[in-house]
């Protein structure tokens, strides 16, 4: 089951703006997705069709195996958290459960309140006085109580500091370790989510760049150092991400490499994630997608971006 | 029970941290067959890393011989690492300190033996066939 498909979606604005264009993307279920992107890459907009507060202007989307966005049995199984959490600040904690109880067709009121008591955030407080690492958490409650299959989290960390960062990870990773969920983050820091996400969507420019399980990423690209005077003989007929050159050495992100094959006074090591992504956010004419059915992988013609 | 503990600089994969925690504990007798590791959840919940991570891991450790998991109840230790013998570690240790006094008379400071170590580590695994991680 795919928690997330997409075929050629688009979005519009009014002001004619394409926010997404022809955006096709299938997410298997059960990961922890990164969705990462420059600022107005299209992210919201995406996730904001997903959870059915927009409307696609064409193209197909499909959320928990083919439930609309926005009908009924999507919005009782697809949670939503904002980067400012629409909480009503005057409400107390206990209030705003019961609210979110009434409003939810499952939900799973102890669950609630257990998290809550084992930060230690008391349920008569009004949530405009609790810090803003607990307001998050009181949001992060609300969406696990009603029990979802799929949790949509967009930009959650954004106003967080540091120690509230890592226990709203926590908080989430322990539900997906528990309940099995499907998780979407959405973020333009990519170092927060590398340790918690296994699957990996970069949208640039309103198109999907990159996506994939993040393990066959990272172990399908290389990074090679050498002498630069040798690099148009090593790269030739390579699948290059990205060069980068000085006068004497040169350093180059292959997709699909032999280590086996690196030649003599070169060195092939591993990339890490925000290497990678960076490197494909740098050159846009590059991507990195899932093939057809047949697991065969495509890739754009391998054009260089040489820096000098 | 032992604690892991992530370096987010050391751009070794987090899972195998993970493996080279247990292993180290075990060559040091902090983890002896029959221990228990800790549980996915409770290290999900203390590092906030996903869960695949600690269960690659843990099936990293199982395909090794080193861990076996128990359904319902979680993953335990089962044998101790090969620990070389001392009269060997000595011995090696013996000759390191001499390849370490003549790397000095030629010169090379600490982060120049480090970077040669390496890259001989590195082309012997090459040797072996192994993808350098």
């Amino acid at each position: 089951m795919n928690v997330i498909e997409a075929r050629r979606l688009s979005k519009r604005y009014r002001r004619g703006v394409w926010a997404l264009r022809e955006a096709t993307l299938a997410i298997p279920e059960g990961r922890v997705v990164a969705l990462v992107g420059p600022n107005g890459a299209g992210k919201s907009t995406l996730l904001t069709m997903v959870v059915g507060l927009a409307v696609p202007t064409s193209g197909e989307l499909a959320v928990l195996g083919g439930l609309v966005p926005g009908s009924v049995e999507a919005l009782g199984r697809v949670a939503f958290v904002a980067q400012d959490p629409s909480l009503y600040p005057n409400l107390s904690v206990a209030d705003t459960l019961r609210l979110a109880g009434n409003l939810s067709s499952r939900w799973d009121e102890a669950d609630a309140r257990a998290r809550l008591a084992a930060l230690d955030i008391p349920l008569r407080r009004k949530v405009g006085q609790l810090s803003g690492g607990q307001q998050a958490q009181v949001a992060l409650a609300v969406a696990l109580a009603r029990r979802p299959g799929l949790l949509i989290l967009d930009e959650p960390l954004a106003s967080l500091d540091p120690l509230a960062r890592h226990e709203f990870m926590a908080t989430v990773m322990a539900a997906v370790a528990e309940e099995g969920l499907s998780v979407v983050f959405s973020s333009h820091v990519l170092a927060e989510l590398e340790r918690a996400c296994d699957y990996l969507v970069v949208l640039a420019r309103g198109a999907v760049q990159v996506a994939g399980d993040v393990d066959e990423l990272l172990s399908e690209h290389s990074v090679l150092t050498g002498p630069a005077e040798q690099a148009d003989a090593v790269t030739a007929g390579l699948c290059v991400v990205r060069e980068q050159r000085t006068d004497r050495q040169s350093t180059v992100l292959v997709r699909d490499y032999d280590p086996v094959r690196v030649p003599a006074g070169w060195r092939a090591e591993r990339t890490n994630l925000e290497e990678l992504v960076l490197a494909y956010l740098r050159t846009p004419s590059v991507s990195a997608l899932p093939g057809p059915a047949s697991g065969n992988r495509t890739m754009a013609a391998p054009l260089r971006a040489v820096d000098a | 029970m032992i604690e892991y503990r992530l370096d987010p600089t050391s751009g070794v994969p987090t899972y195998l941290q993970i493996v080279r925690q247990v292993e180290h504990a075990l060559r040091l007798g902090l983890l002896q067959p029959g221990d228990q590791l800790p549980k996915v959840k409770d290290v999900v919940a203390a590092l906030a890393i996903n869960p695949n991570t600690v269960l690659k891991a843990y099936r990293d450790l199982e395909r090794k011989g080193i861990a076996t998991g128990r359904p319902g109840q979680g993953t335990f230790v089962q044998e101790t690492l090969n620990v070389v013998p001392l009269e060997g570690v000595r011995l090696l240790r013996r000759g390191l300190d001499r390849w370490l006094a003549q790397a000095a008379a030629a010169g090379l400071d600490d982060d120049a033996v480090r970077a040669l170590v390496d890259a001989a580590l590195y082309d012997a695994a090459r040797r072996r066939g192994v993808t350098a991680s």
